[in-house]
């Protein structure tokens, strides 16, 4: 074959720019780390505090000196705290409210989820925004009727629910068993439905369908519901405020704020110490359960 | 194994009716595929047969029993899906056995039917993987291997290549019919593609609109359609479809295409044709293949005349060409070495011993 001359293009003369794609990610990066460390500080600050003051002996709090500077650490607030019935306490009534809400949510929320993205029945889609609509009424607006029905029933059962920890399993599945369904319904809905209908023809029955098939695939789903119902339930403040009051029924939250502070004392280094303990076992949980909540399931189910 | 049969079909979605009561007889160890263009209610129909949608009328039987109200799981069949929809959580071999261990099967069992499956789709190295580690081609062959460890007495196919880039399809399309003649099992395979329905079925079902258009073996199909749709749909490229008039001179009668140009109806058809005289709505359907160049010799049936080419497209073994004809554009097959030219003029052979003769009013062949 005859060598053909390809005319060069116009500018060919210049020197390309090559690596100009490498300069523009170099500068993502610069950016996307800068505004990252800014954030990071803006919402690492108040545990930094709370961990500096919890450091610090009730003296050394309220003395005028740099409050960012600990200058005689002490774990006496750990200390303290760690070896008071009563902290431990709250802590255990704590911990039974959130595994128990946390477990009654996924039994209710996961076969609701399941019904209303699957089954499809007279007013199934009325039922499903019905859920979501219910989790958009404030808590501020439900305890009162909530204790007025709680009196009501008490009247008529002789079954006390107030200043009981366990009424807090009742009323917590309020917030937490909406948004969980909402949050798998979407999940469930992005599971093909070959996939159930592969299951169906395969012999499985609803219910295994459901364990052996969407539980599996939809897991990242679960966990991401499983960690907010957790967080709700641990950090919830106004119902237990309004629900419980004797000190041993009390959780964490409401239990720091009404036993440590006194009148008008605030025993400041031991609030700090509590709600940074009460802080760690969302983090943990968190920290075992991101590589789960990441994790792509549904690759491969279908052509991707 | 059993034989299929459907009686008076009917699926309506709401107000749509999306399958007008169809009749159906599939025998055992038969390969039926479904064809038509989307719509037509082919997977409507499939989904009815495997019971993943209600049936509003009719009956559905399956080994002479009927199966309307039968749950999927209880009719004994296994269905390959469009995107494979294998559990992205089960490797190759919990993907082929789900079936098998729902029904309690002993594991010794499982084993052997798995490993058999795997033998015949030649998948024994993948058993331990995910789906996400297959290619398209190998997560459809797992499809299979699940469809076929089950035993069913019907494997059902919903546009199972559809996924598949064009060559691969191909060497699947051969992949299904070897897994048919070692397994036997009677195989109802839904697709759009006409190639597929052609080079798979023992029959081919044509359907459109929500009714079955024909059913016949391939060689029915393509050399005696029933009507225009089925006519214009199976082959590639589509058959001709000239209007025409027809024009009886004493015993012989006449195509007349145009003022100028008619062509004698071979005396074996003519006797067919004869009343349609005096219908103003008629269509001349003539393959591609039946426009060829014209030879020395004109065979009896045959005809000569003159067109001035279009465009011409050669395709290595043969030329496309494309000229007007009577108002419409018509295509011709003609040798690579005719001397087809984009714009020149060529002389081409009809051949009308091949004709089909279209009532236009009723779309059906005379």
């Amino acid at each position: 074959m005859a060598n053909v001359a390809i005319p060069a293009p116009a500018g060919a003369g210049r020197k390309p720019r090559y690596g100009s794609m490498s300069r523009d990610r170099k500068w993502a990066l610069r950016w996307s780390y800068f505004f990252l460390v800014l954030f990071a500080l803006f919402f690492l600050l108040p545990p930094i505090y709370m961990l500096i003051t919890s450091l610090k002996t009730s003296a050394e709090i309220s003395a005028a000196t740099n409050p960012w500077w600990v200058y005689n650490p002490t774990l006496e607030n750990y200390v303290g705290l760690l070896t008071s019935n009563q902290y431990l306490t709250f802590f255990r009534n704590s911990a039974l409210v959130s595994v128990f809400v946390v477990t009654i949510t996924m039994l209710i929320s996961i076969p609701a989820a399941f019904a209303l993205s699957r089954m499809k029945f007279w007013g199934s889609a009325a039922l499903a925004t019905g859920v979501f609509l219910t989790y958009l009424i404030p808590e501020t607006l439900l305890f009162l009727p909530l204790f007025k029905m709680f009196a009501v029933f008490n009247e008529w059962t002789g079954i006390q629910l107030i200043n009981r920890w366990w009424v807090l399993l009742v009323v917590y599945p309020t917030l937490t068993v909406p948004f969980c369904t909402w949050i798998m319904i979407g999940y469930f809905a992005s599971i093909p439905k070959e996939l159930d209908e592969a299951a169906l023809i395969d012999g499985a029955s609803w219910t295994q369908t459901l364990t052996k098939i969407f539980i599996p695939v939809a897991l990242p789903g679960l966990i991401a519901a499983t960690i907010f119902a957790f967080t709700v339930s641990w950090a919830q403040f106004l119902y237990p405020l309004a629900f419980t009051t004797s000190s041993d029924q009390l959780v964490l939250p409401v239990g720091i704020i009404t036993t440590l502070i006194k009148g008008d004392v605030f025993n400041w280094g031991q609030i700090m110490t509590g709600a940074l303990l009460g802080a760690a076992p969302p983090l943990i949980i968190y920290a075992f359960l991101m590589d789960y909540y990441i994790a792509g399931l549904t690759a491969g189910a279908t052509k991707g | 194994m059993a034989e299929v049969r459907l009686r008076k079909v009917v699926k309506f979605y709401d107000e749509v009716e999306a399958v007008r009561g169809i009749d159906l007889d599939i025998a055992d160890h038969e390969f039926v595929v479904l064809v038509g263009p989307s719509g037509c209610g082919k997977s409507t129909t499939l989904r009815m047969i495997a019971g993943l949608e209600d049936i509003t009328g009719g009956d559905v039987l399956i080994g002479g029993d009927v199966v309307n109200d039968v749950p999927p799981k209880d009719r004994d069949i296994a269905m390959v899906f469009q995107n494979y929809a294998l559990y992205p959580h089960m490797t190759v071999e919990q993907n082929m056995s789900f079936g098998l261990r729902l029904k309690r099967y002993p594991k010794a069992e499982i084993r052997k039917r798995v490993d058999e499956a795997a033998r015949i789709l030649d998948i024994r190295d993948l058993l331990s993987r995910k789906p996400k580690q297959l290619s398209g081609g190998q997560r459809q062959r797992v499809a299979m291997g699940r469809a076929i460890v089950r035993n069913p007495k019907v494997f059902l196919f919903d546009e199972p290549l559809s996924n598949l880039d064009a060559k691969l399809r191909v060497q699947m399309r051969t992949e299904i019919k070897k897994v048919h003649q070692q397994v036997r099992t009677t195989t109802i395979y839904v697709t759009h593609d006409q190639v597929e329905a052609m080079t798979l079925a023992d029959r081919v079902v044509v359907m459109n609109g929500g009714v079955i258009e024909q059913v016949g073996t391939p060689h029915q199909l393509y050399h005696s359609p029933a009507t225009r749709f089925v006519a214009g749909f199976i082959g590639s490229p589509a058959m001709n479809f000239i209007p025409c008039q027809m024009e009886e001179a004493g015993s012989n009668l006449s195509v007349r295409l145009t003022e100028g140009l008619s062509f004698p109806v071979p005396p074996q058809r003519a006797d067919r044709y004869r009343r349609h005289t005096r219908n103003g709505n008629l269509l001349l359907g003539l393959r591609p293949e039946h426009i060829t160049e014209a030879g020395h010799h004109i065979q009896p049936g045959e005809v000569p005349f003159e067109a001035r080419l279009d465009v011409t497209e050669p395709m290595g073994m043969e030329t496309l060409v494309y000229f007007p004809l009577s108002g419409t554009q018509v295509c011709g097959r003609v040798n690579p070495n005719a001397g087809a030219k984009d714009g020149a003029p060529l002389r081409l052979a009809a051949d009308l011993n091949n004709m089909h003769l279209i009532d236009e009013a009723t779309g059906r062949v005379i």
